[in-house]
């Protein structure tokens, strides 16, 4: 028995000590930290402050801004990356020649680091925009959307899509070829057009992989980072500057130690608390066959 | 569908695809363009090929140790990952007591955590082992590979976890009945039955570990030691971008991957979907 024990232990424990060290002790770390006021250079003292982090950063007018930014962030990405991502596997399923080379295409940009593709993109629209707009006469529209608040936010969206859409894609395609033909056929025969067949059967029966890709663009727009950095960098001003970049820049860059953790736990209770929740939500409309 | 008209429209959904990926031609017809061609228009093709541009940004990106940098990180990690998290995740579901419940709960609960909230706590914590133990965790690749098994466990965990459950264990206790020892119904047994989840696993975990920019920028100082990542981001920072040059540093560092999808595309999108559907 005790033999039994040890196998037990030489299997699981290298793996979860590791996790233990650079997972759970600094998640618990972390909330203690977002108690004390602390400037992160070693050997000057860790102030308890209690709740004041978390106070002080509701009054935080770039953290809120920066909140708001967030939000709308990712509800643009939420619908333009699930949108194109379904438009992407009706195509791809719809019996055509091309469909698995198009599919290997659509998906390729996924591939790459969001780092690289932000400046893959800061090319597009600082030189490629300027350009189109000269081109076109419609400067108004095409111009350097970098320099642009408003425009710089889309253009955000833009990568997050080009970079998401074709993941998404590739989920809503195994939803799709999970749909028996036999049912499809059988609307078919009954006279059901093809709004009926995507509205009455195609989507309900799609709700689990709906379920998938919203979460997985919710907490990856929420997320964001390696994008906004190498994209905007927050700018202009910090008018692009994200919540996860708030987080590191509060950190390390201003180095308010402990503010900037009271933010970090806040930004995990949000996500937590909103994926949970349309989880719950998509689960919920799911159908059984 | 008549066939003509199957063939049009497999021919208009090829040229979405191509211009959606257009931004990748942008990217490589430009890093051979001089700058007067660039400004004149980003989209037509260059009119001499000259790999100039690629040689410089070769030497300032100090590209071939940092892919040699991004390699090793990538690899040993992956295999690490794929050896503990199969193992712990066969004990958790073949001795599914108590203990393995709040185990494997911890490693799927944590996933949720995003990067920024571990952070600095993991930083200190790194800081405090290199201060009070001596273990040489930061500024080395073996701190950093060390730091991407415990962020890739829990998923590692979690997918092997669904996986092994739907194993029948007869045979394991065949085998073990025939004397085999734990270690050897693992190996010879279990292992080679999970190799389709490893392949997903393995897939998910090197995207991860090679795109990572934010982690290895916190635990790598030393310039030799920079990932790909890092010396793009550096090459990015540290001149007034000459955008020839950076196109040409972008196309070097999209080359790897194109490799990458055009070995393993089959198993990539078939891992991709198999991963997130779990």
């Amino acid at each position: 028995m005790p033999n039994k024990k040890l196998w037990y232990f030489i299997f699981t424990m290298p793996l979860f000590l590791v996790f233990l060290i650079v997972v759970l002790v600094p998640f618990l770390i972390g909330i203690y930290y977002s108690f004390i006021n602390w400037g992160g250079i070693d050997g000057t003292p860790k102030v308890f402050v209690g709740f004041d982090n978390y106070t002080a950063l509701l009054q935080d007018k770039r953290f809120l801004a920066s909140s708001w930014n967030t939000i709308k962030f990712t509800i643009f990405a939420l619908v333009s990356v699930n949108l194109l991502g379904l438009v992407f596997a009706l195509l791809v399923t719809s019996g055509l020649k091309t469909s698995n080379l198009v599919r290997t295409l659509l998906f390729m940009p996924n591939l790459i680091g969001g780092l690289i593709l932000g400046y893959i993109w800061r090319f597009i629209f600082t030189d490629g925009g300027n350009q189109i707009g000269l081109l076109t006469g419609l400067d108004n529209i095409f111009f350097n959307w970098l320099i642009d608040p408003n425009y710089a936010l889309i253009a955000l969206v833009v990568v997050f899509t080009w970079q998401m859409a074709g993941y998404t894609m590739v989920i809503y395609i195994a939803g799709i070829q999970g749909i028996s033909d036999e049912v499809m056929e059988a609307a078919k025969v009954d006279g059901a057009n093809i709004w009926h067949r995507m509205t009455k059967i195609v989507f309900p029966l799609l709700m689990p992989s709906f379920t998938i890709c919203l979460f997985l663009t919710l907490s990856g727009a929420f997320k964001i980072y390696d994008v906004n950095l190498s994209l905007t960098n927050g700018g202009p001003i910090h008018h692009t500057e994200l919540f996860a970049m708030n987080v590191f820049n509060e950190i390390f860059g201003y180095g308010n130690y402990g503010l900037g953790q009271a933010k970090a736990i806040l930004f995990f209770i949000i996500i937590a608390v909103v994926t949970i929740t349309q989880v719950i939500i998509t689960k919920r409309r799911e159908v059984q066959m | 569908m008549s066939k003509t008209k199957n063939g049009i429209l497999s021919l208009l959904i090829v040229i979405i695809s191509l211009v959606f990926l257009s931004p990748i031609y942008i990217v490589i017809v430009n890093s051979f363009k001089t700058r007067a061609e660039l400004y004149e228009n980003v989209l037509s093709l260059p009119g001499t090929f000259s790999f100039e541009y690629y040689i410089t940004a070769i030497k300032k990106m100090n590209f071939l140790v940092a892919l040699g940098n991004s390699l090793y990180v990538t690899i040993v990690t992956v295999i690490f990952v794929i050896v503990l998290a199969s193992m712990t995740a066969w004990m958790l579901v073949r001795r599914d007591n108590v203990m393995s419940k709040i185990i494997f709960f911890l490693f799927v609960a944590t996933m949720l955590i995003p990067f920024q909230t571990l952070m600095m706590p993991l930083m200190q914590v790194m800081d405090w082992i290199r201060t009070h133990l001596h273990l040489p965790v930061l500024n080395t690749h073996g701190g950093l590979i060390f730091m991407n098994i415990g962020f890739h466990a829990g998923m590692a965990v979690f997918l092997y976890h669904g996986f092994i459950k739907s194993i029948p264990v007869a045979l394991e206790e065949a085998a073990v009945l025939d004397g085999c020892s734990t270690l050897g119904v693992f190996w010879k047994i279990v292992f080679p039955l999970l190799k389709s989840i490893s392949v997903t696993v393995a897939i998910l975990d090197v995207i991860a570990s090679w795109n990572d920019y934010l982690l290895p920028s916190l635990v790598l100082s030393e310039k030799g030691l920079r990932t790909i990542q890092l010396s793009t981001f550096y090459f990015f920072g540290e001149f007034t971008i000459v955008w020839n040059q950076a196109m040409a540093g972008l196309t070097l560092t999209i080359i790897p991957i194109v490799i990458f999808y055009a070995i393993a595309q089959k198993y990539i999108i078939k891992g991709i979907a198999a991963g997130a559907v779990k």
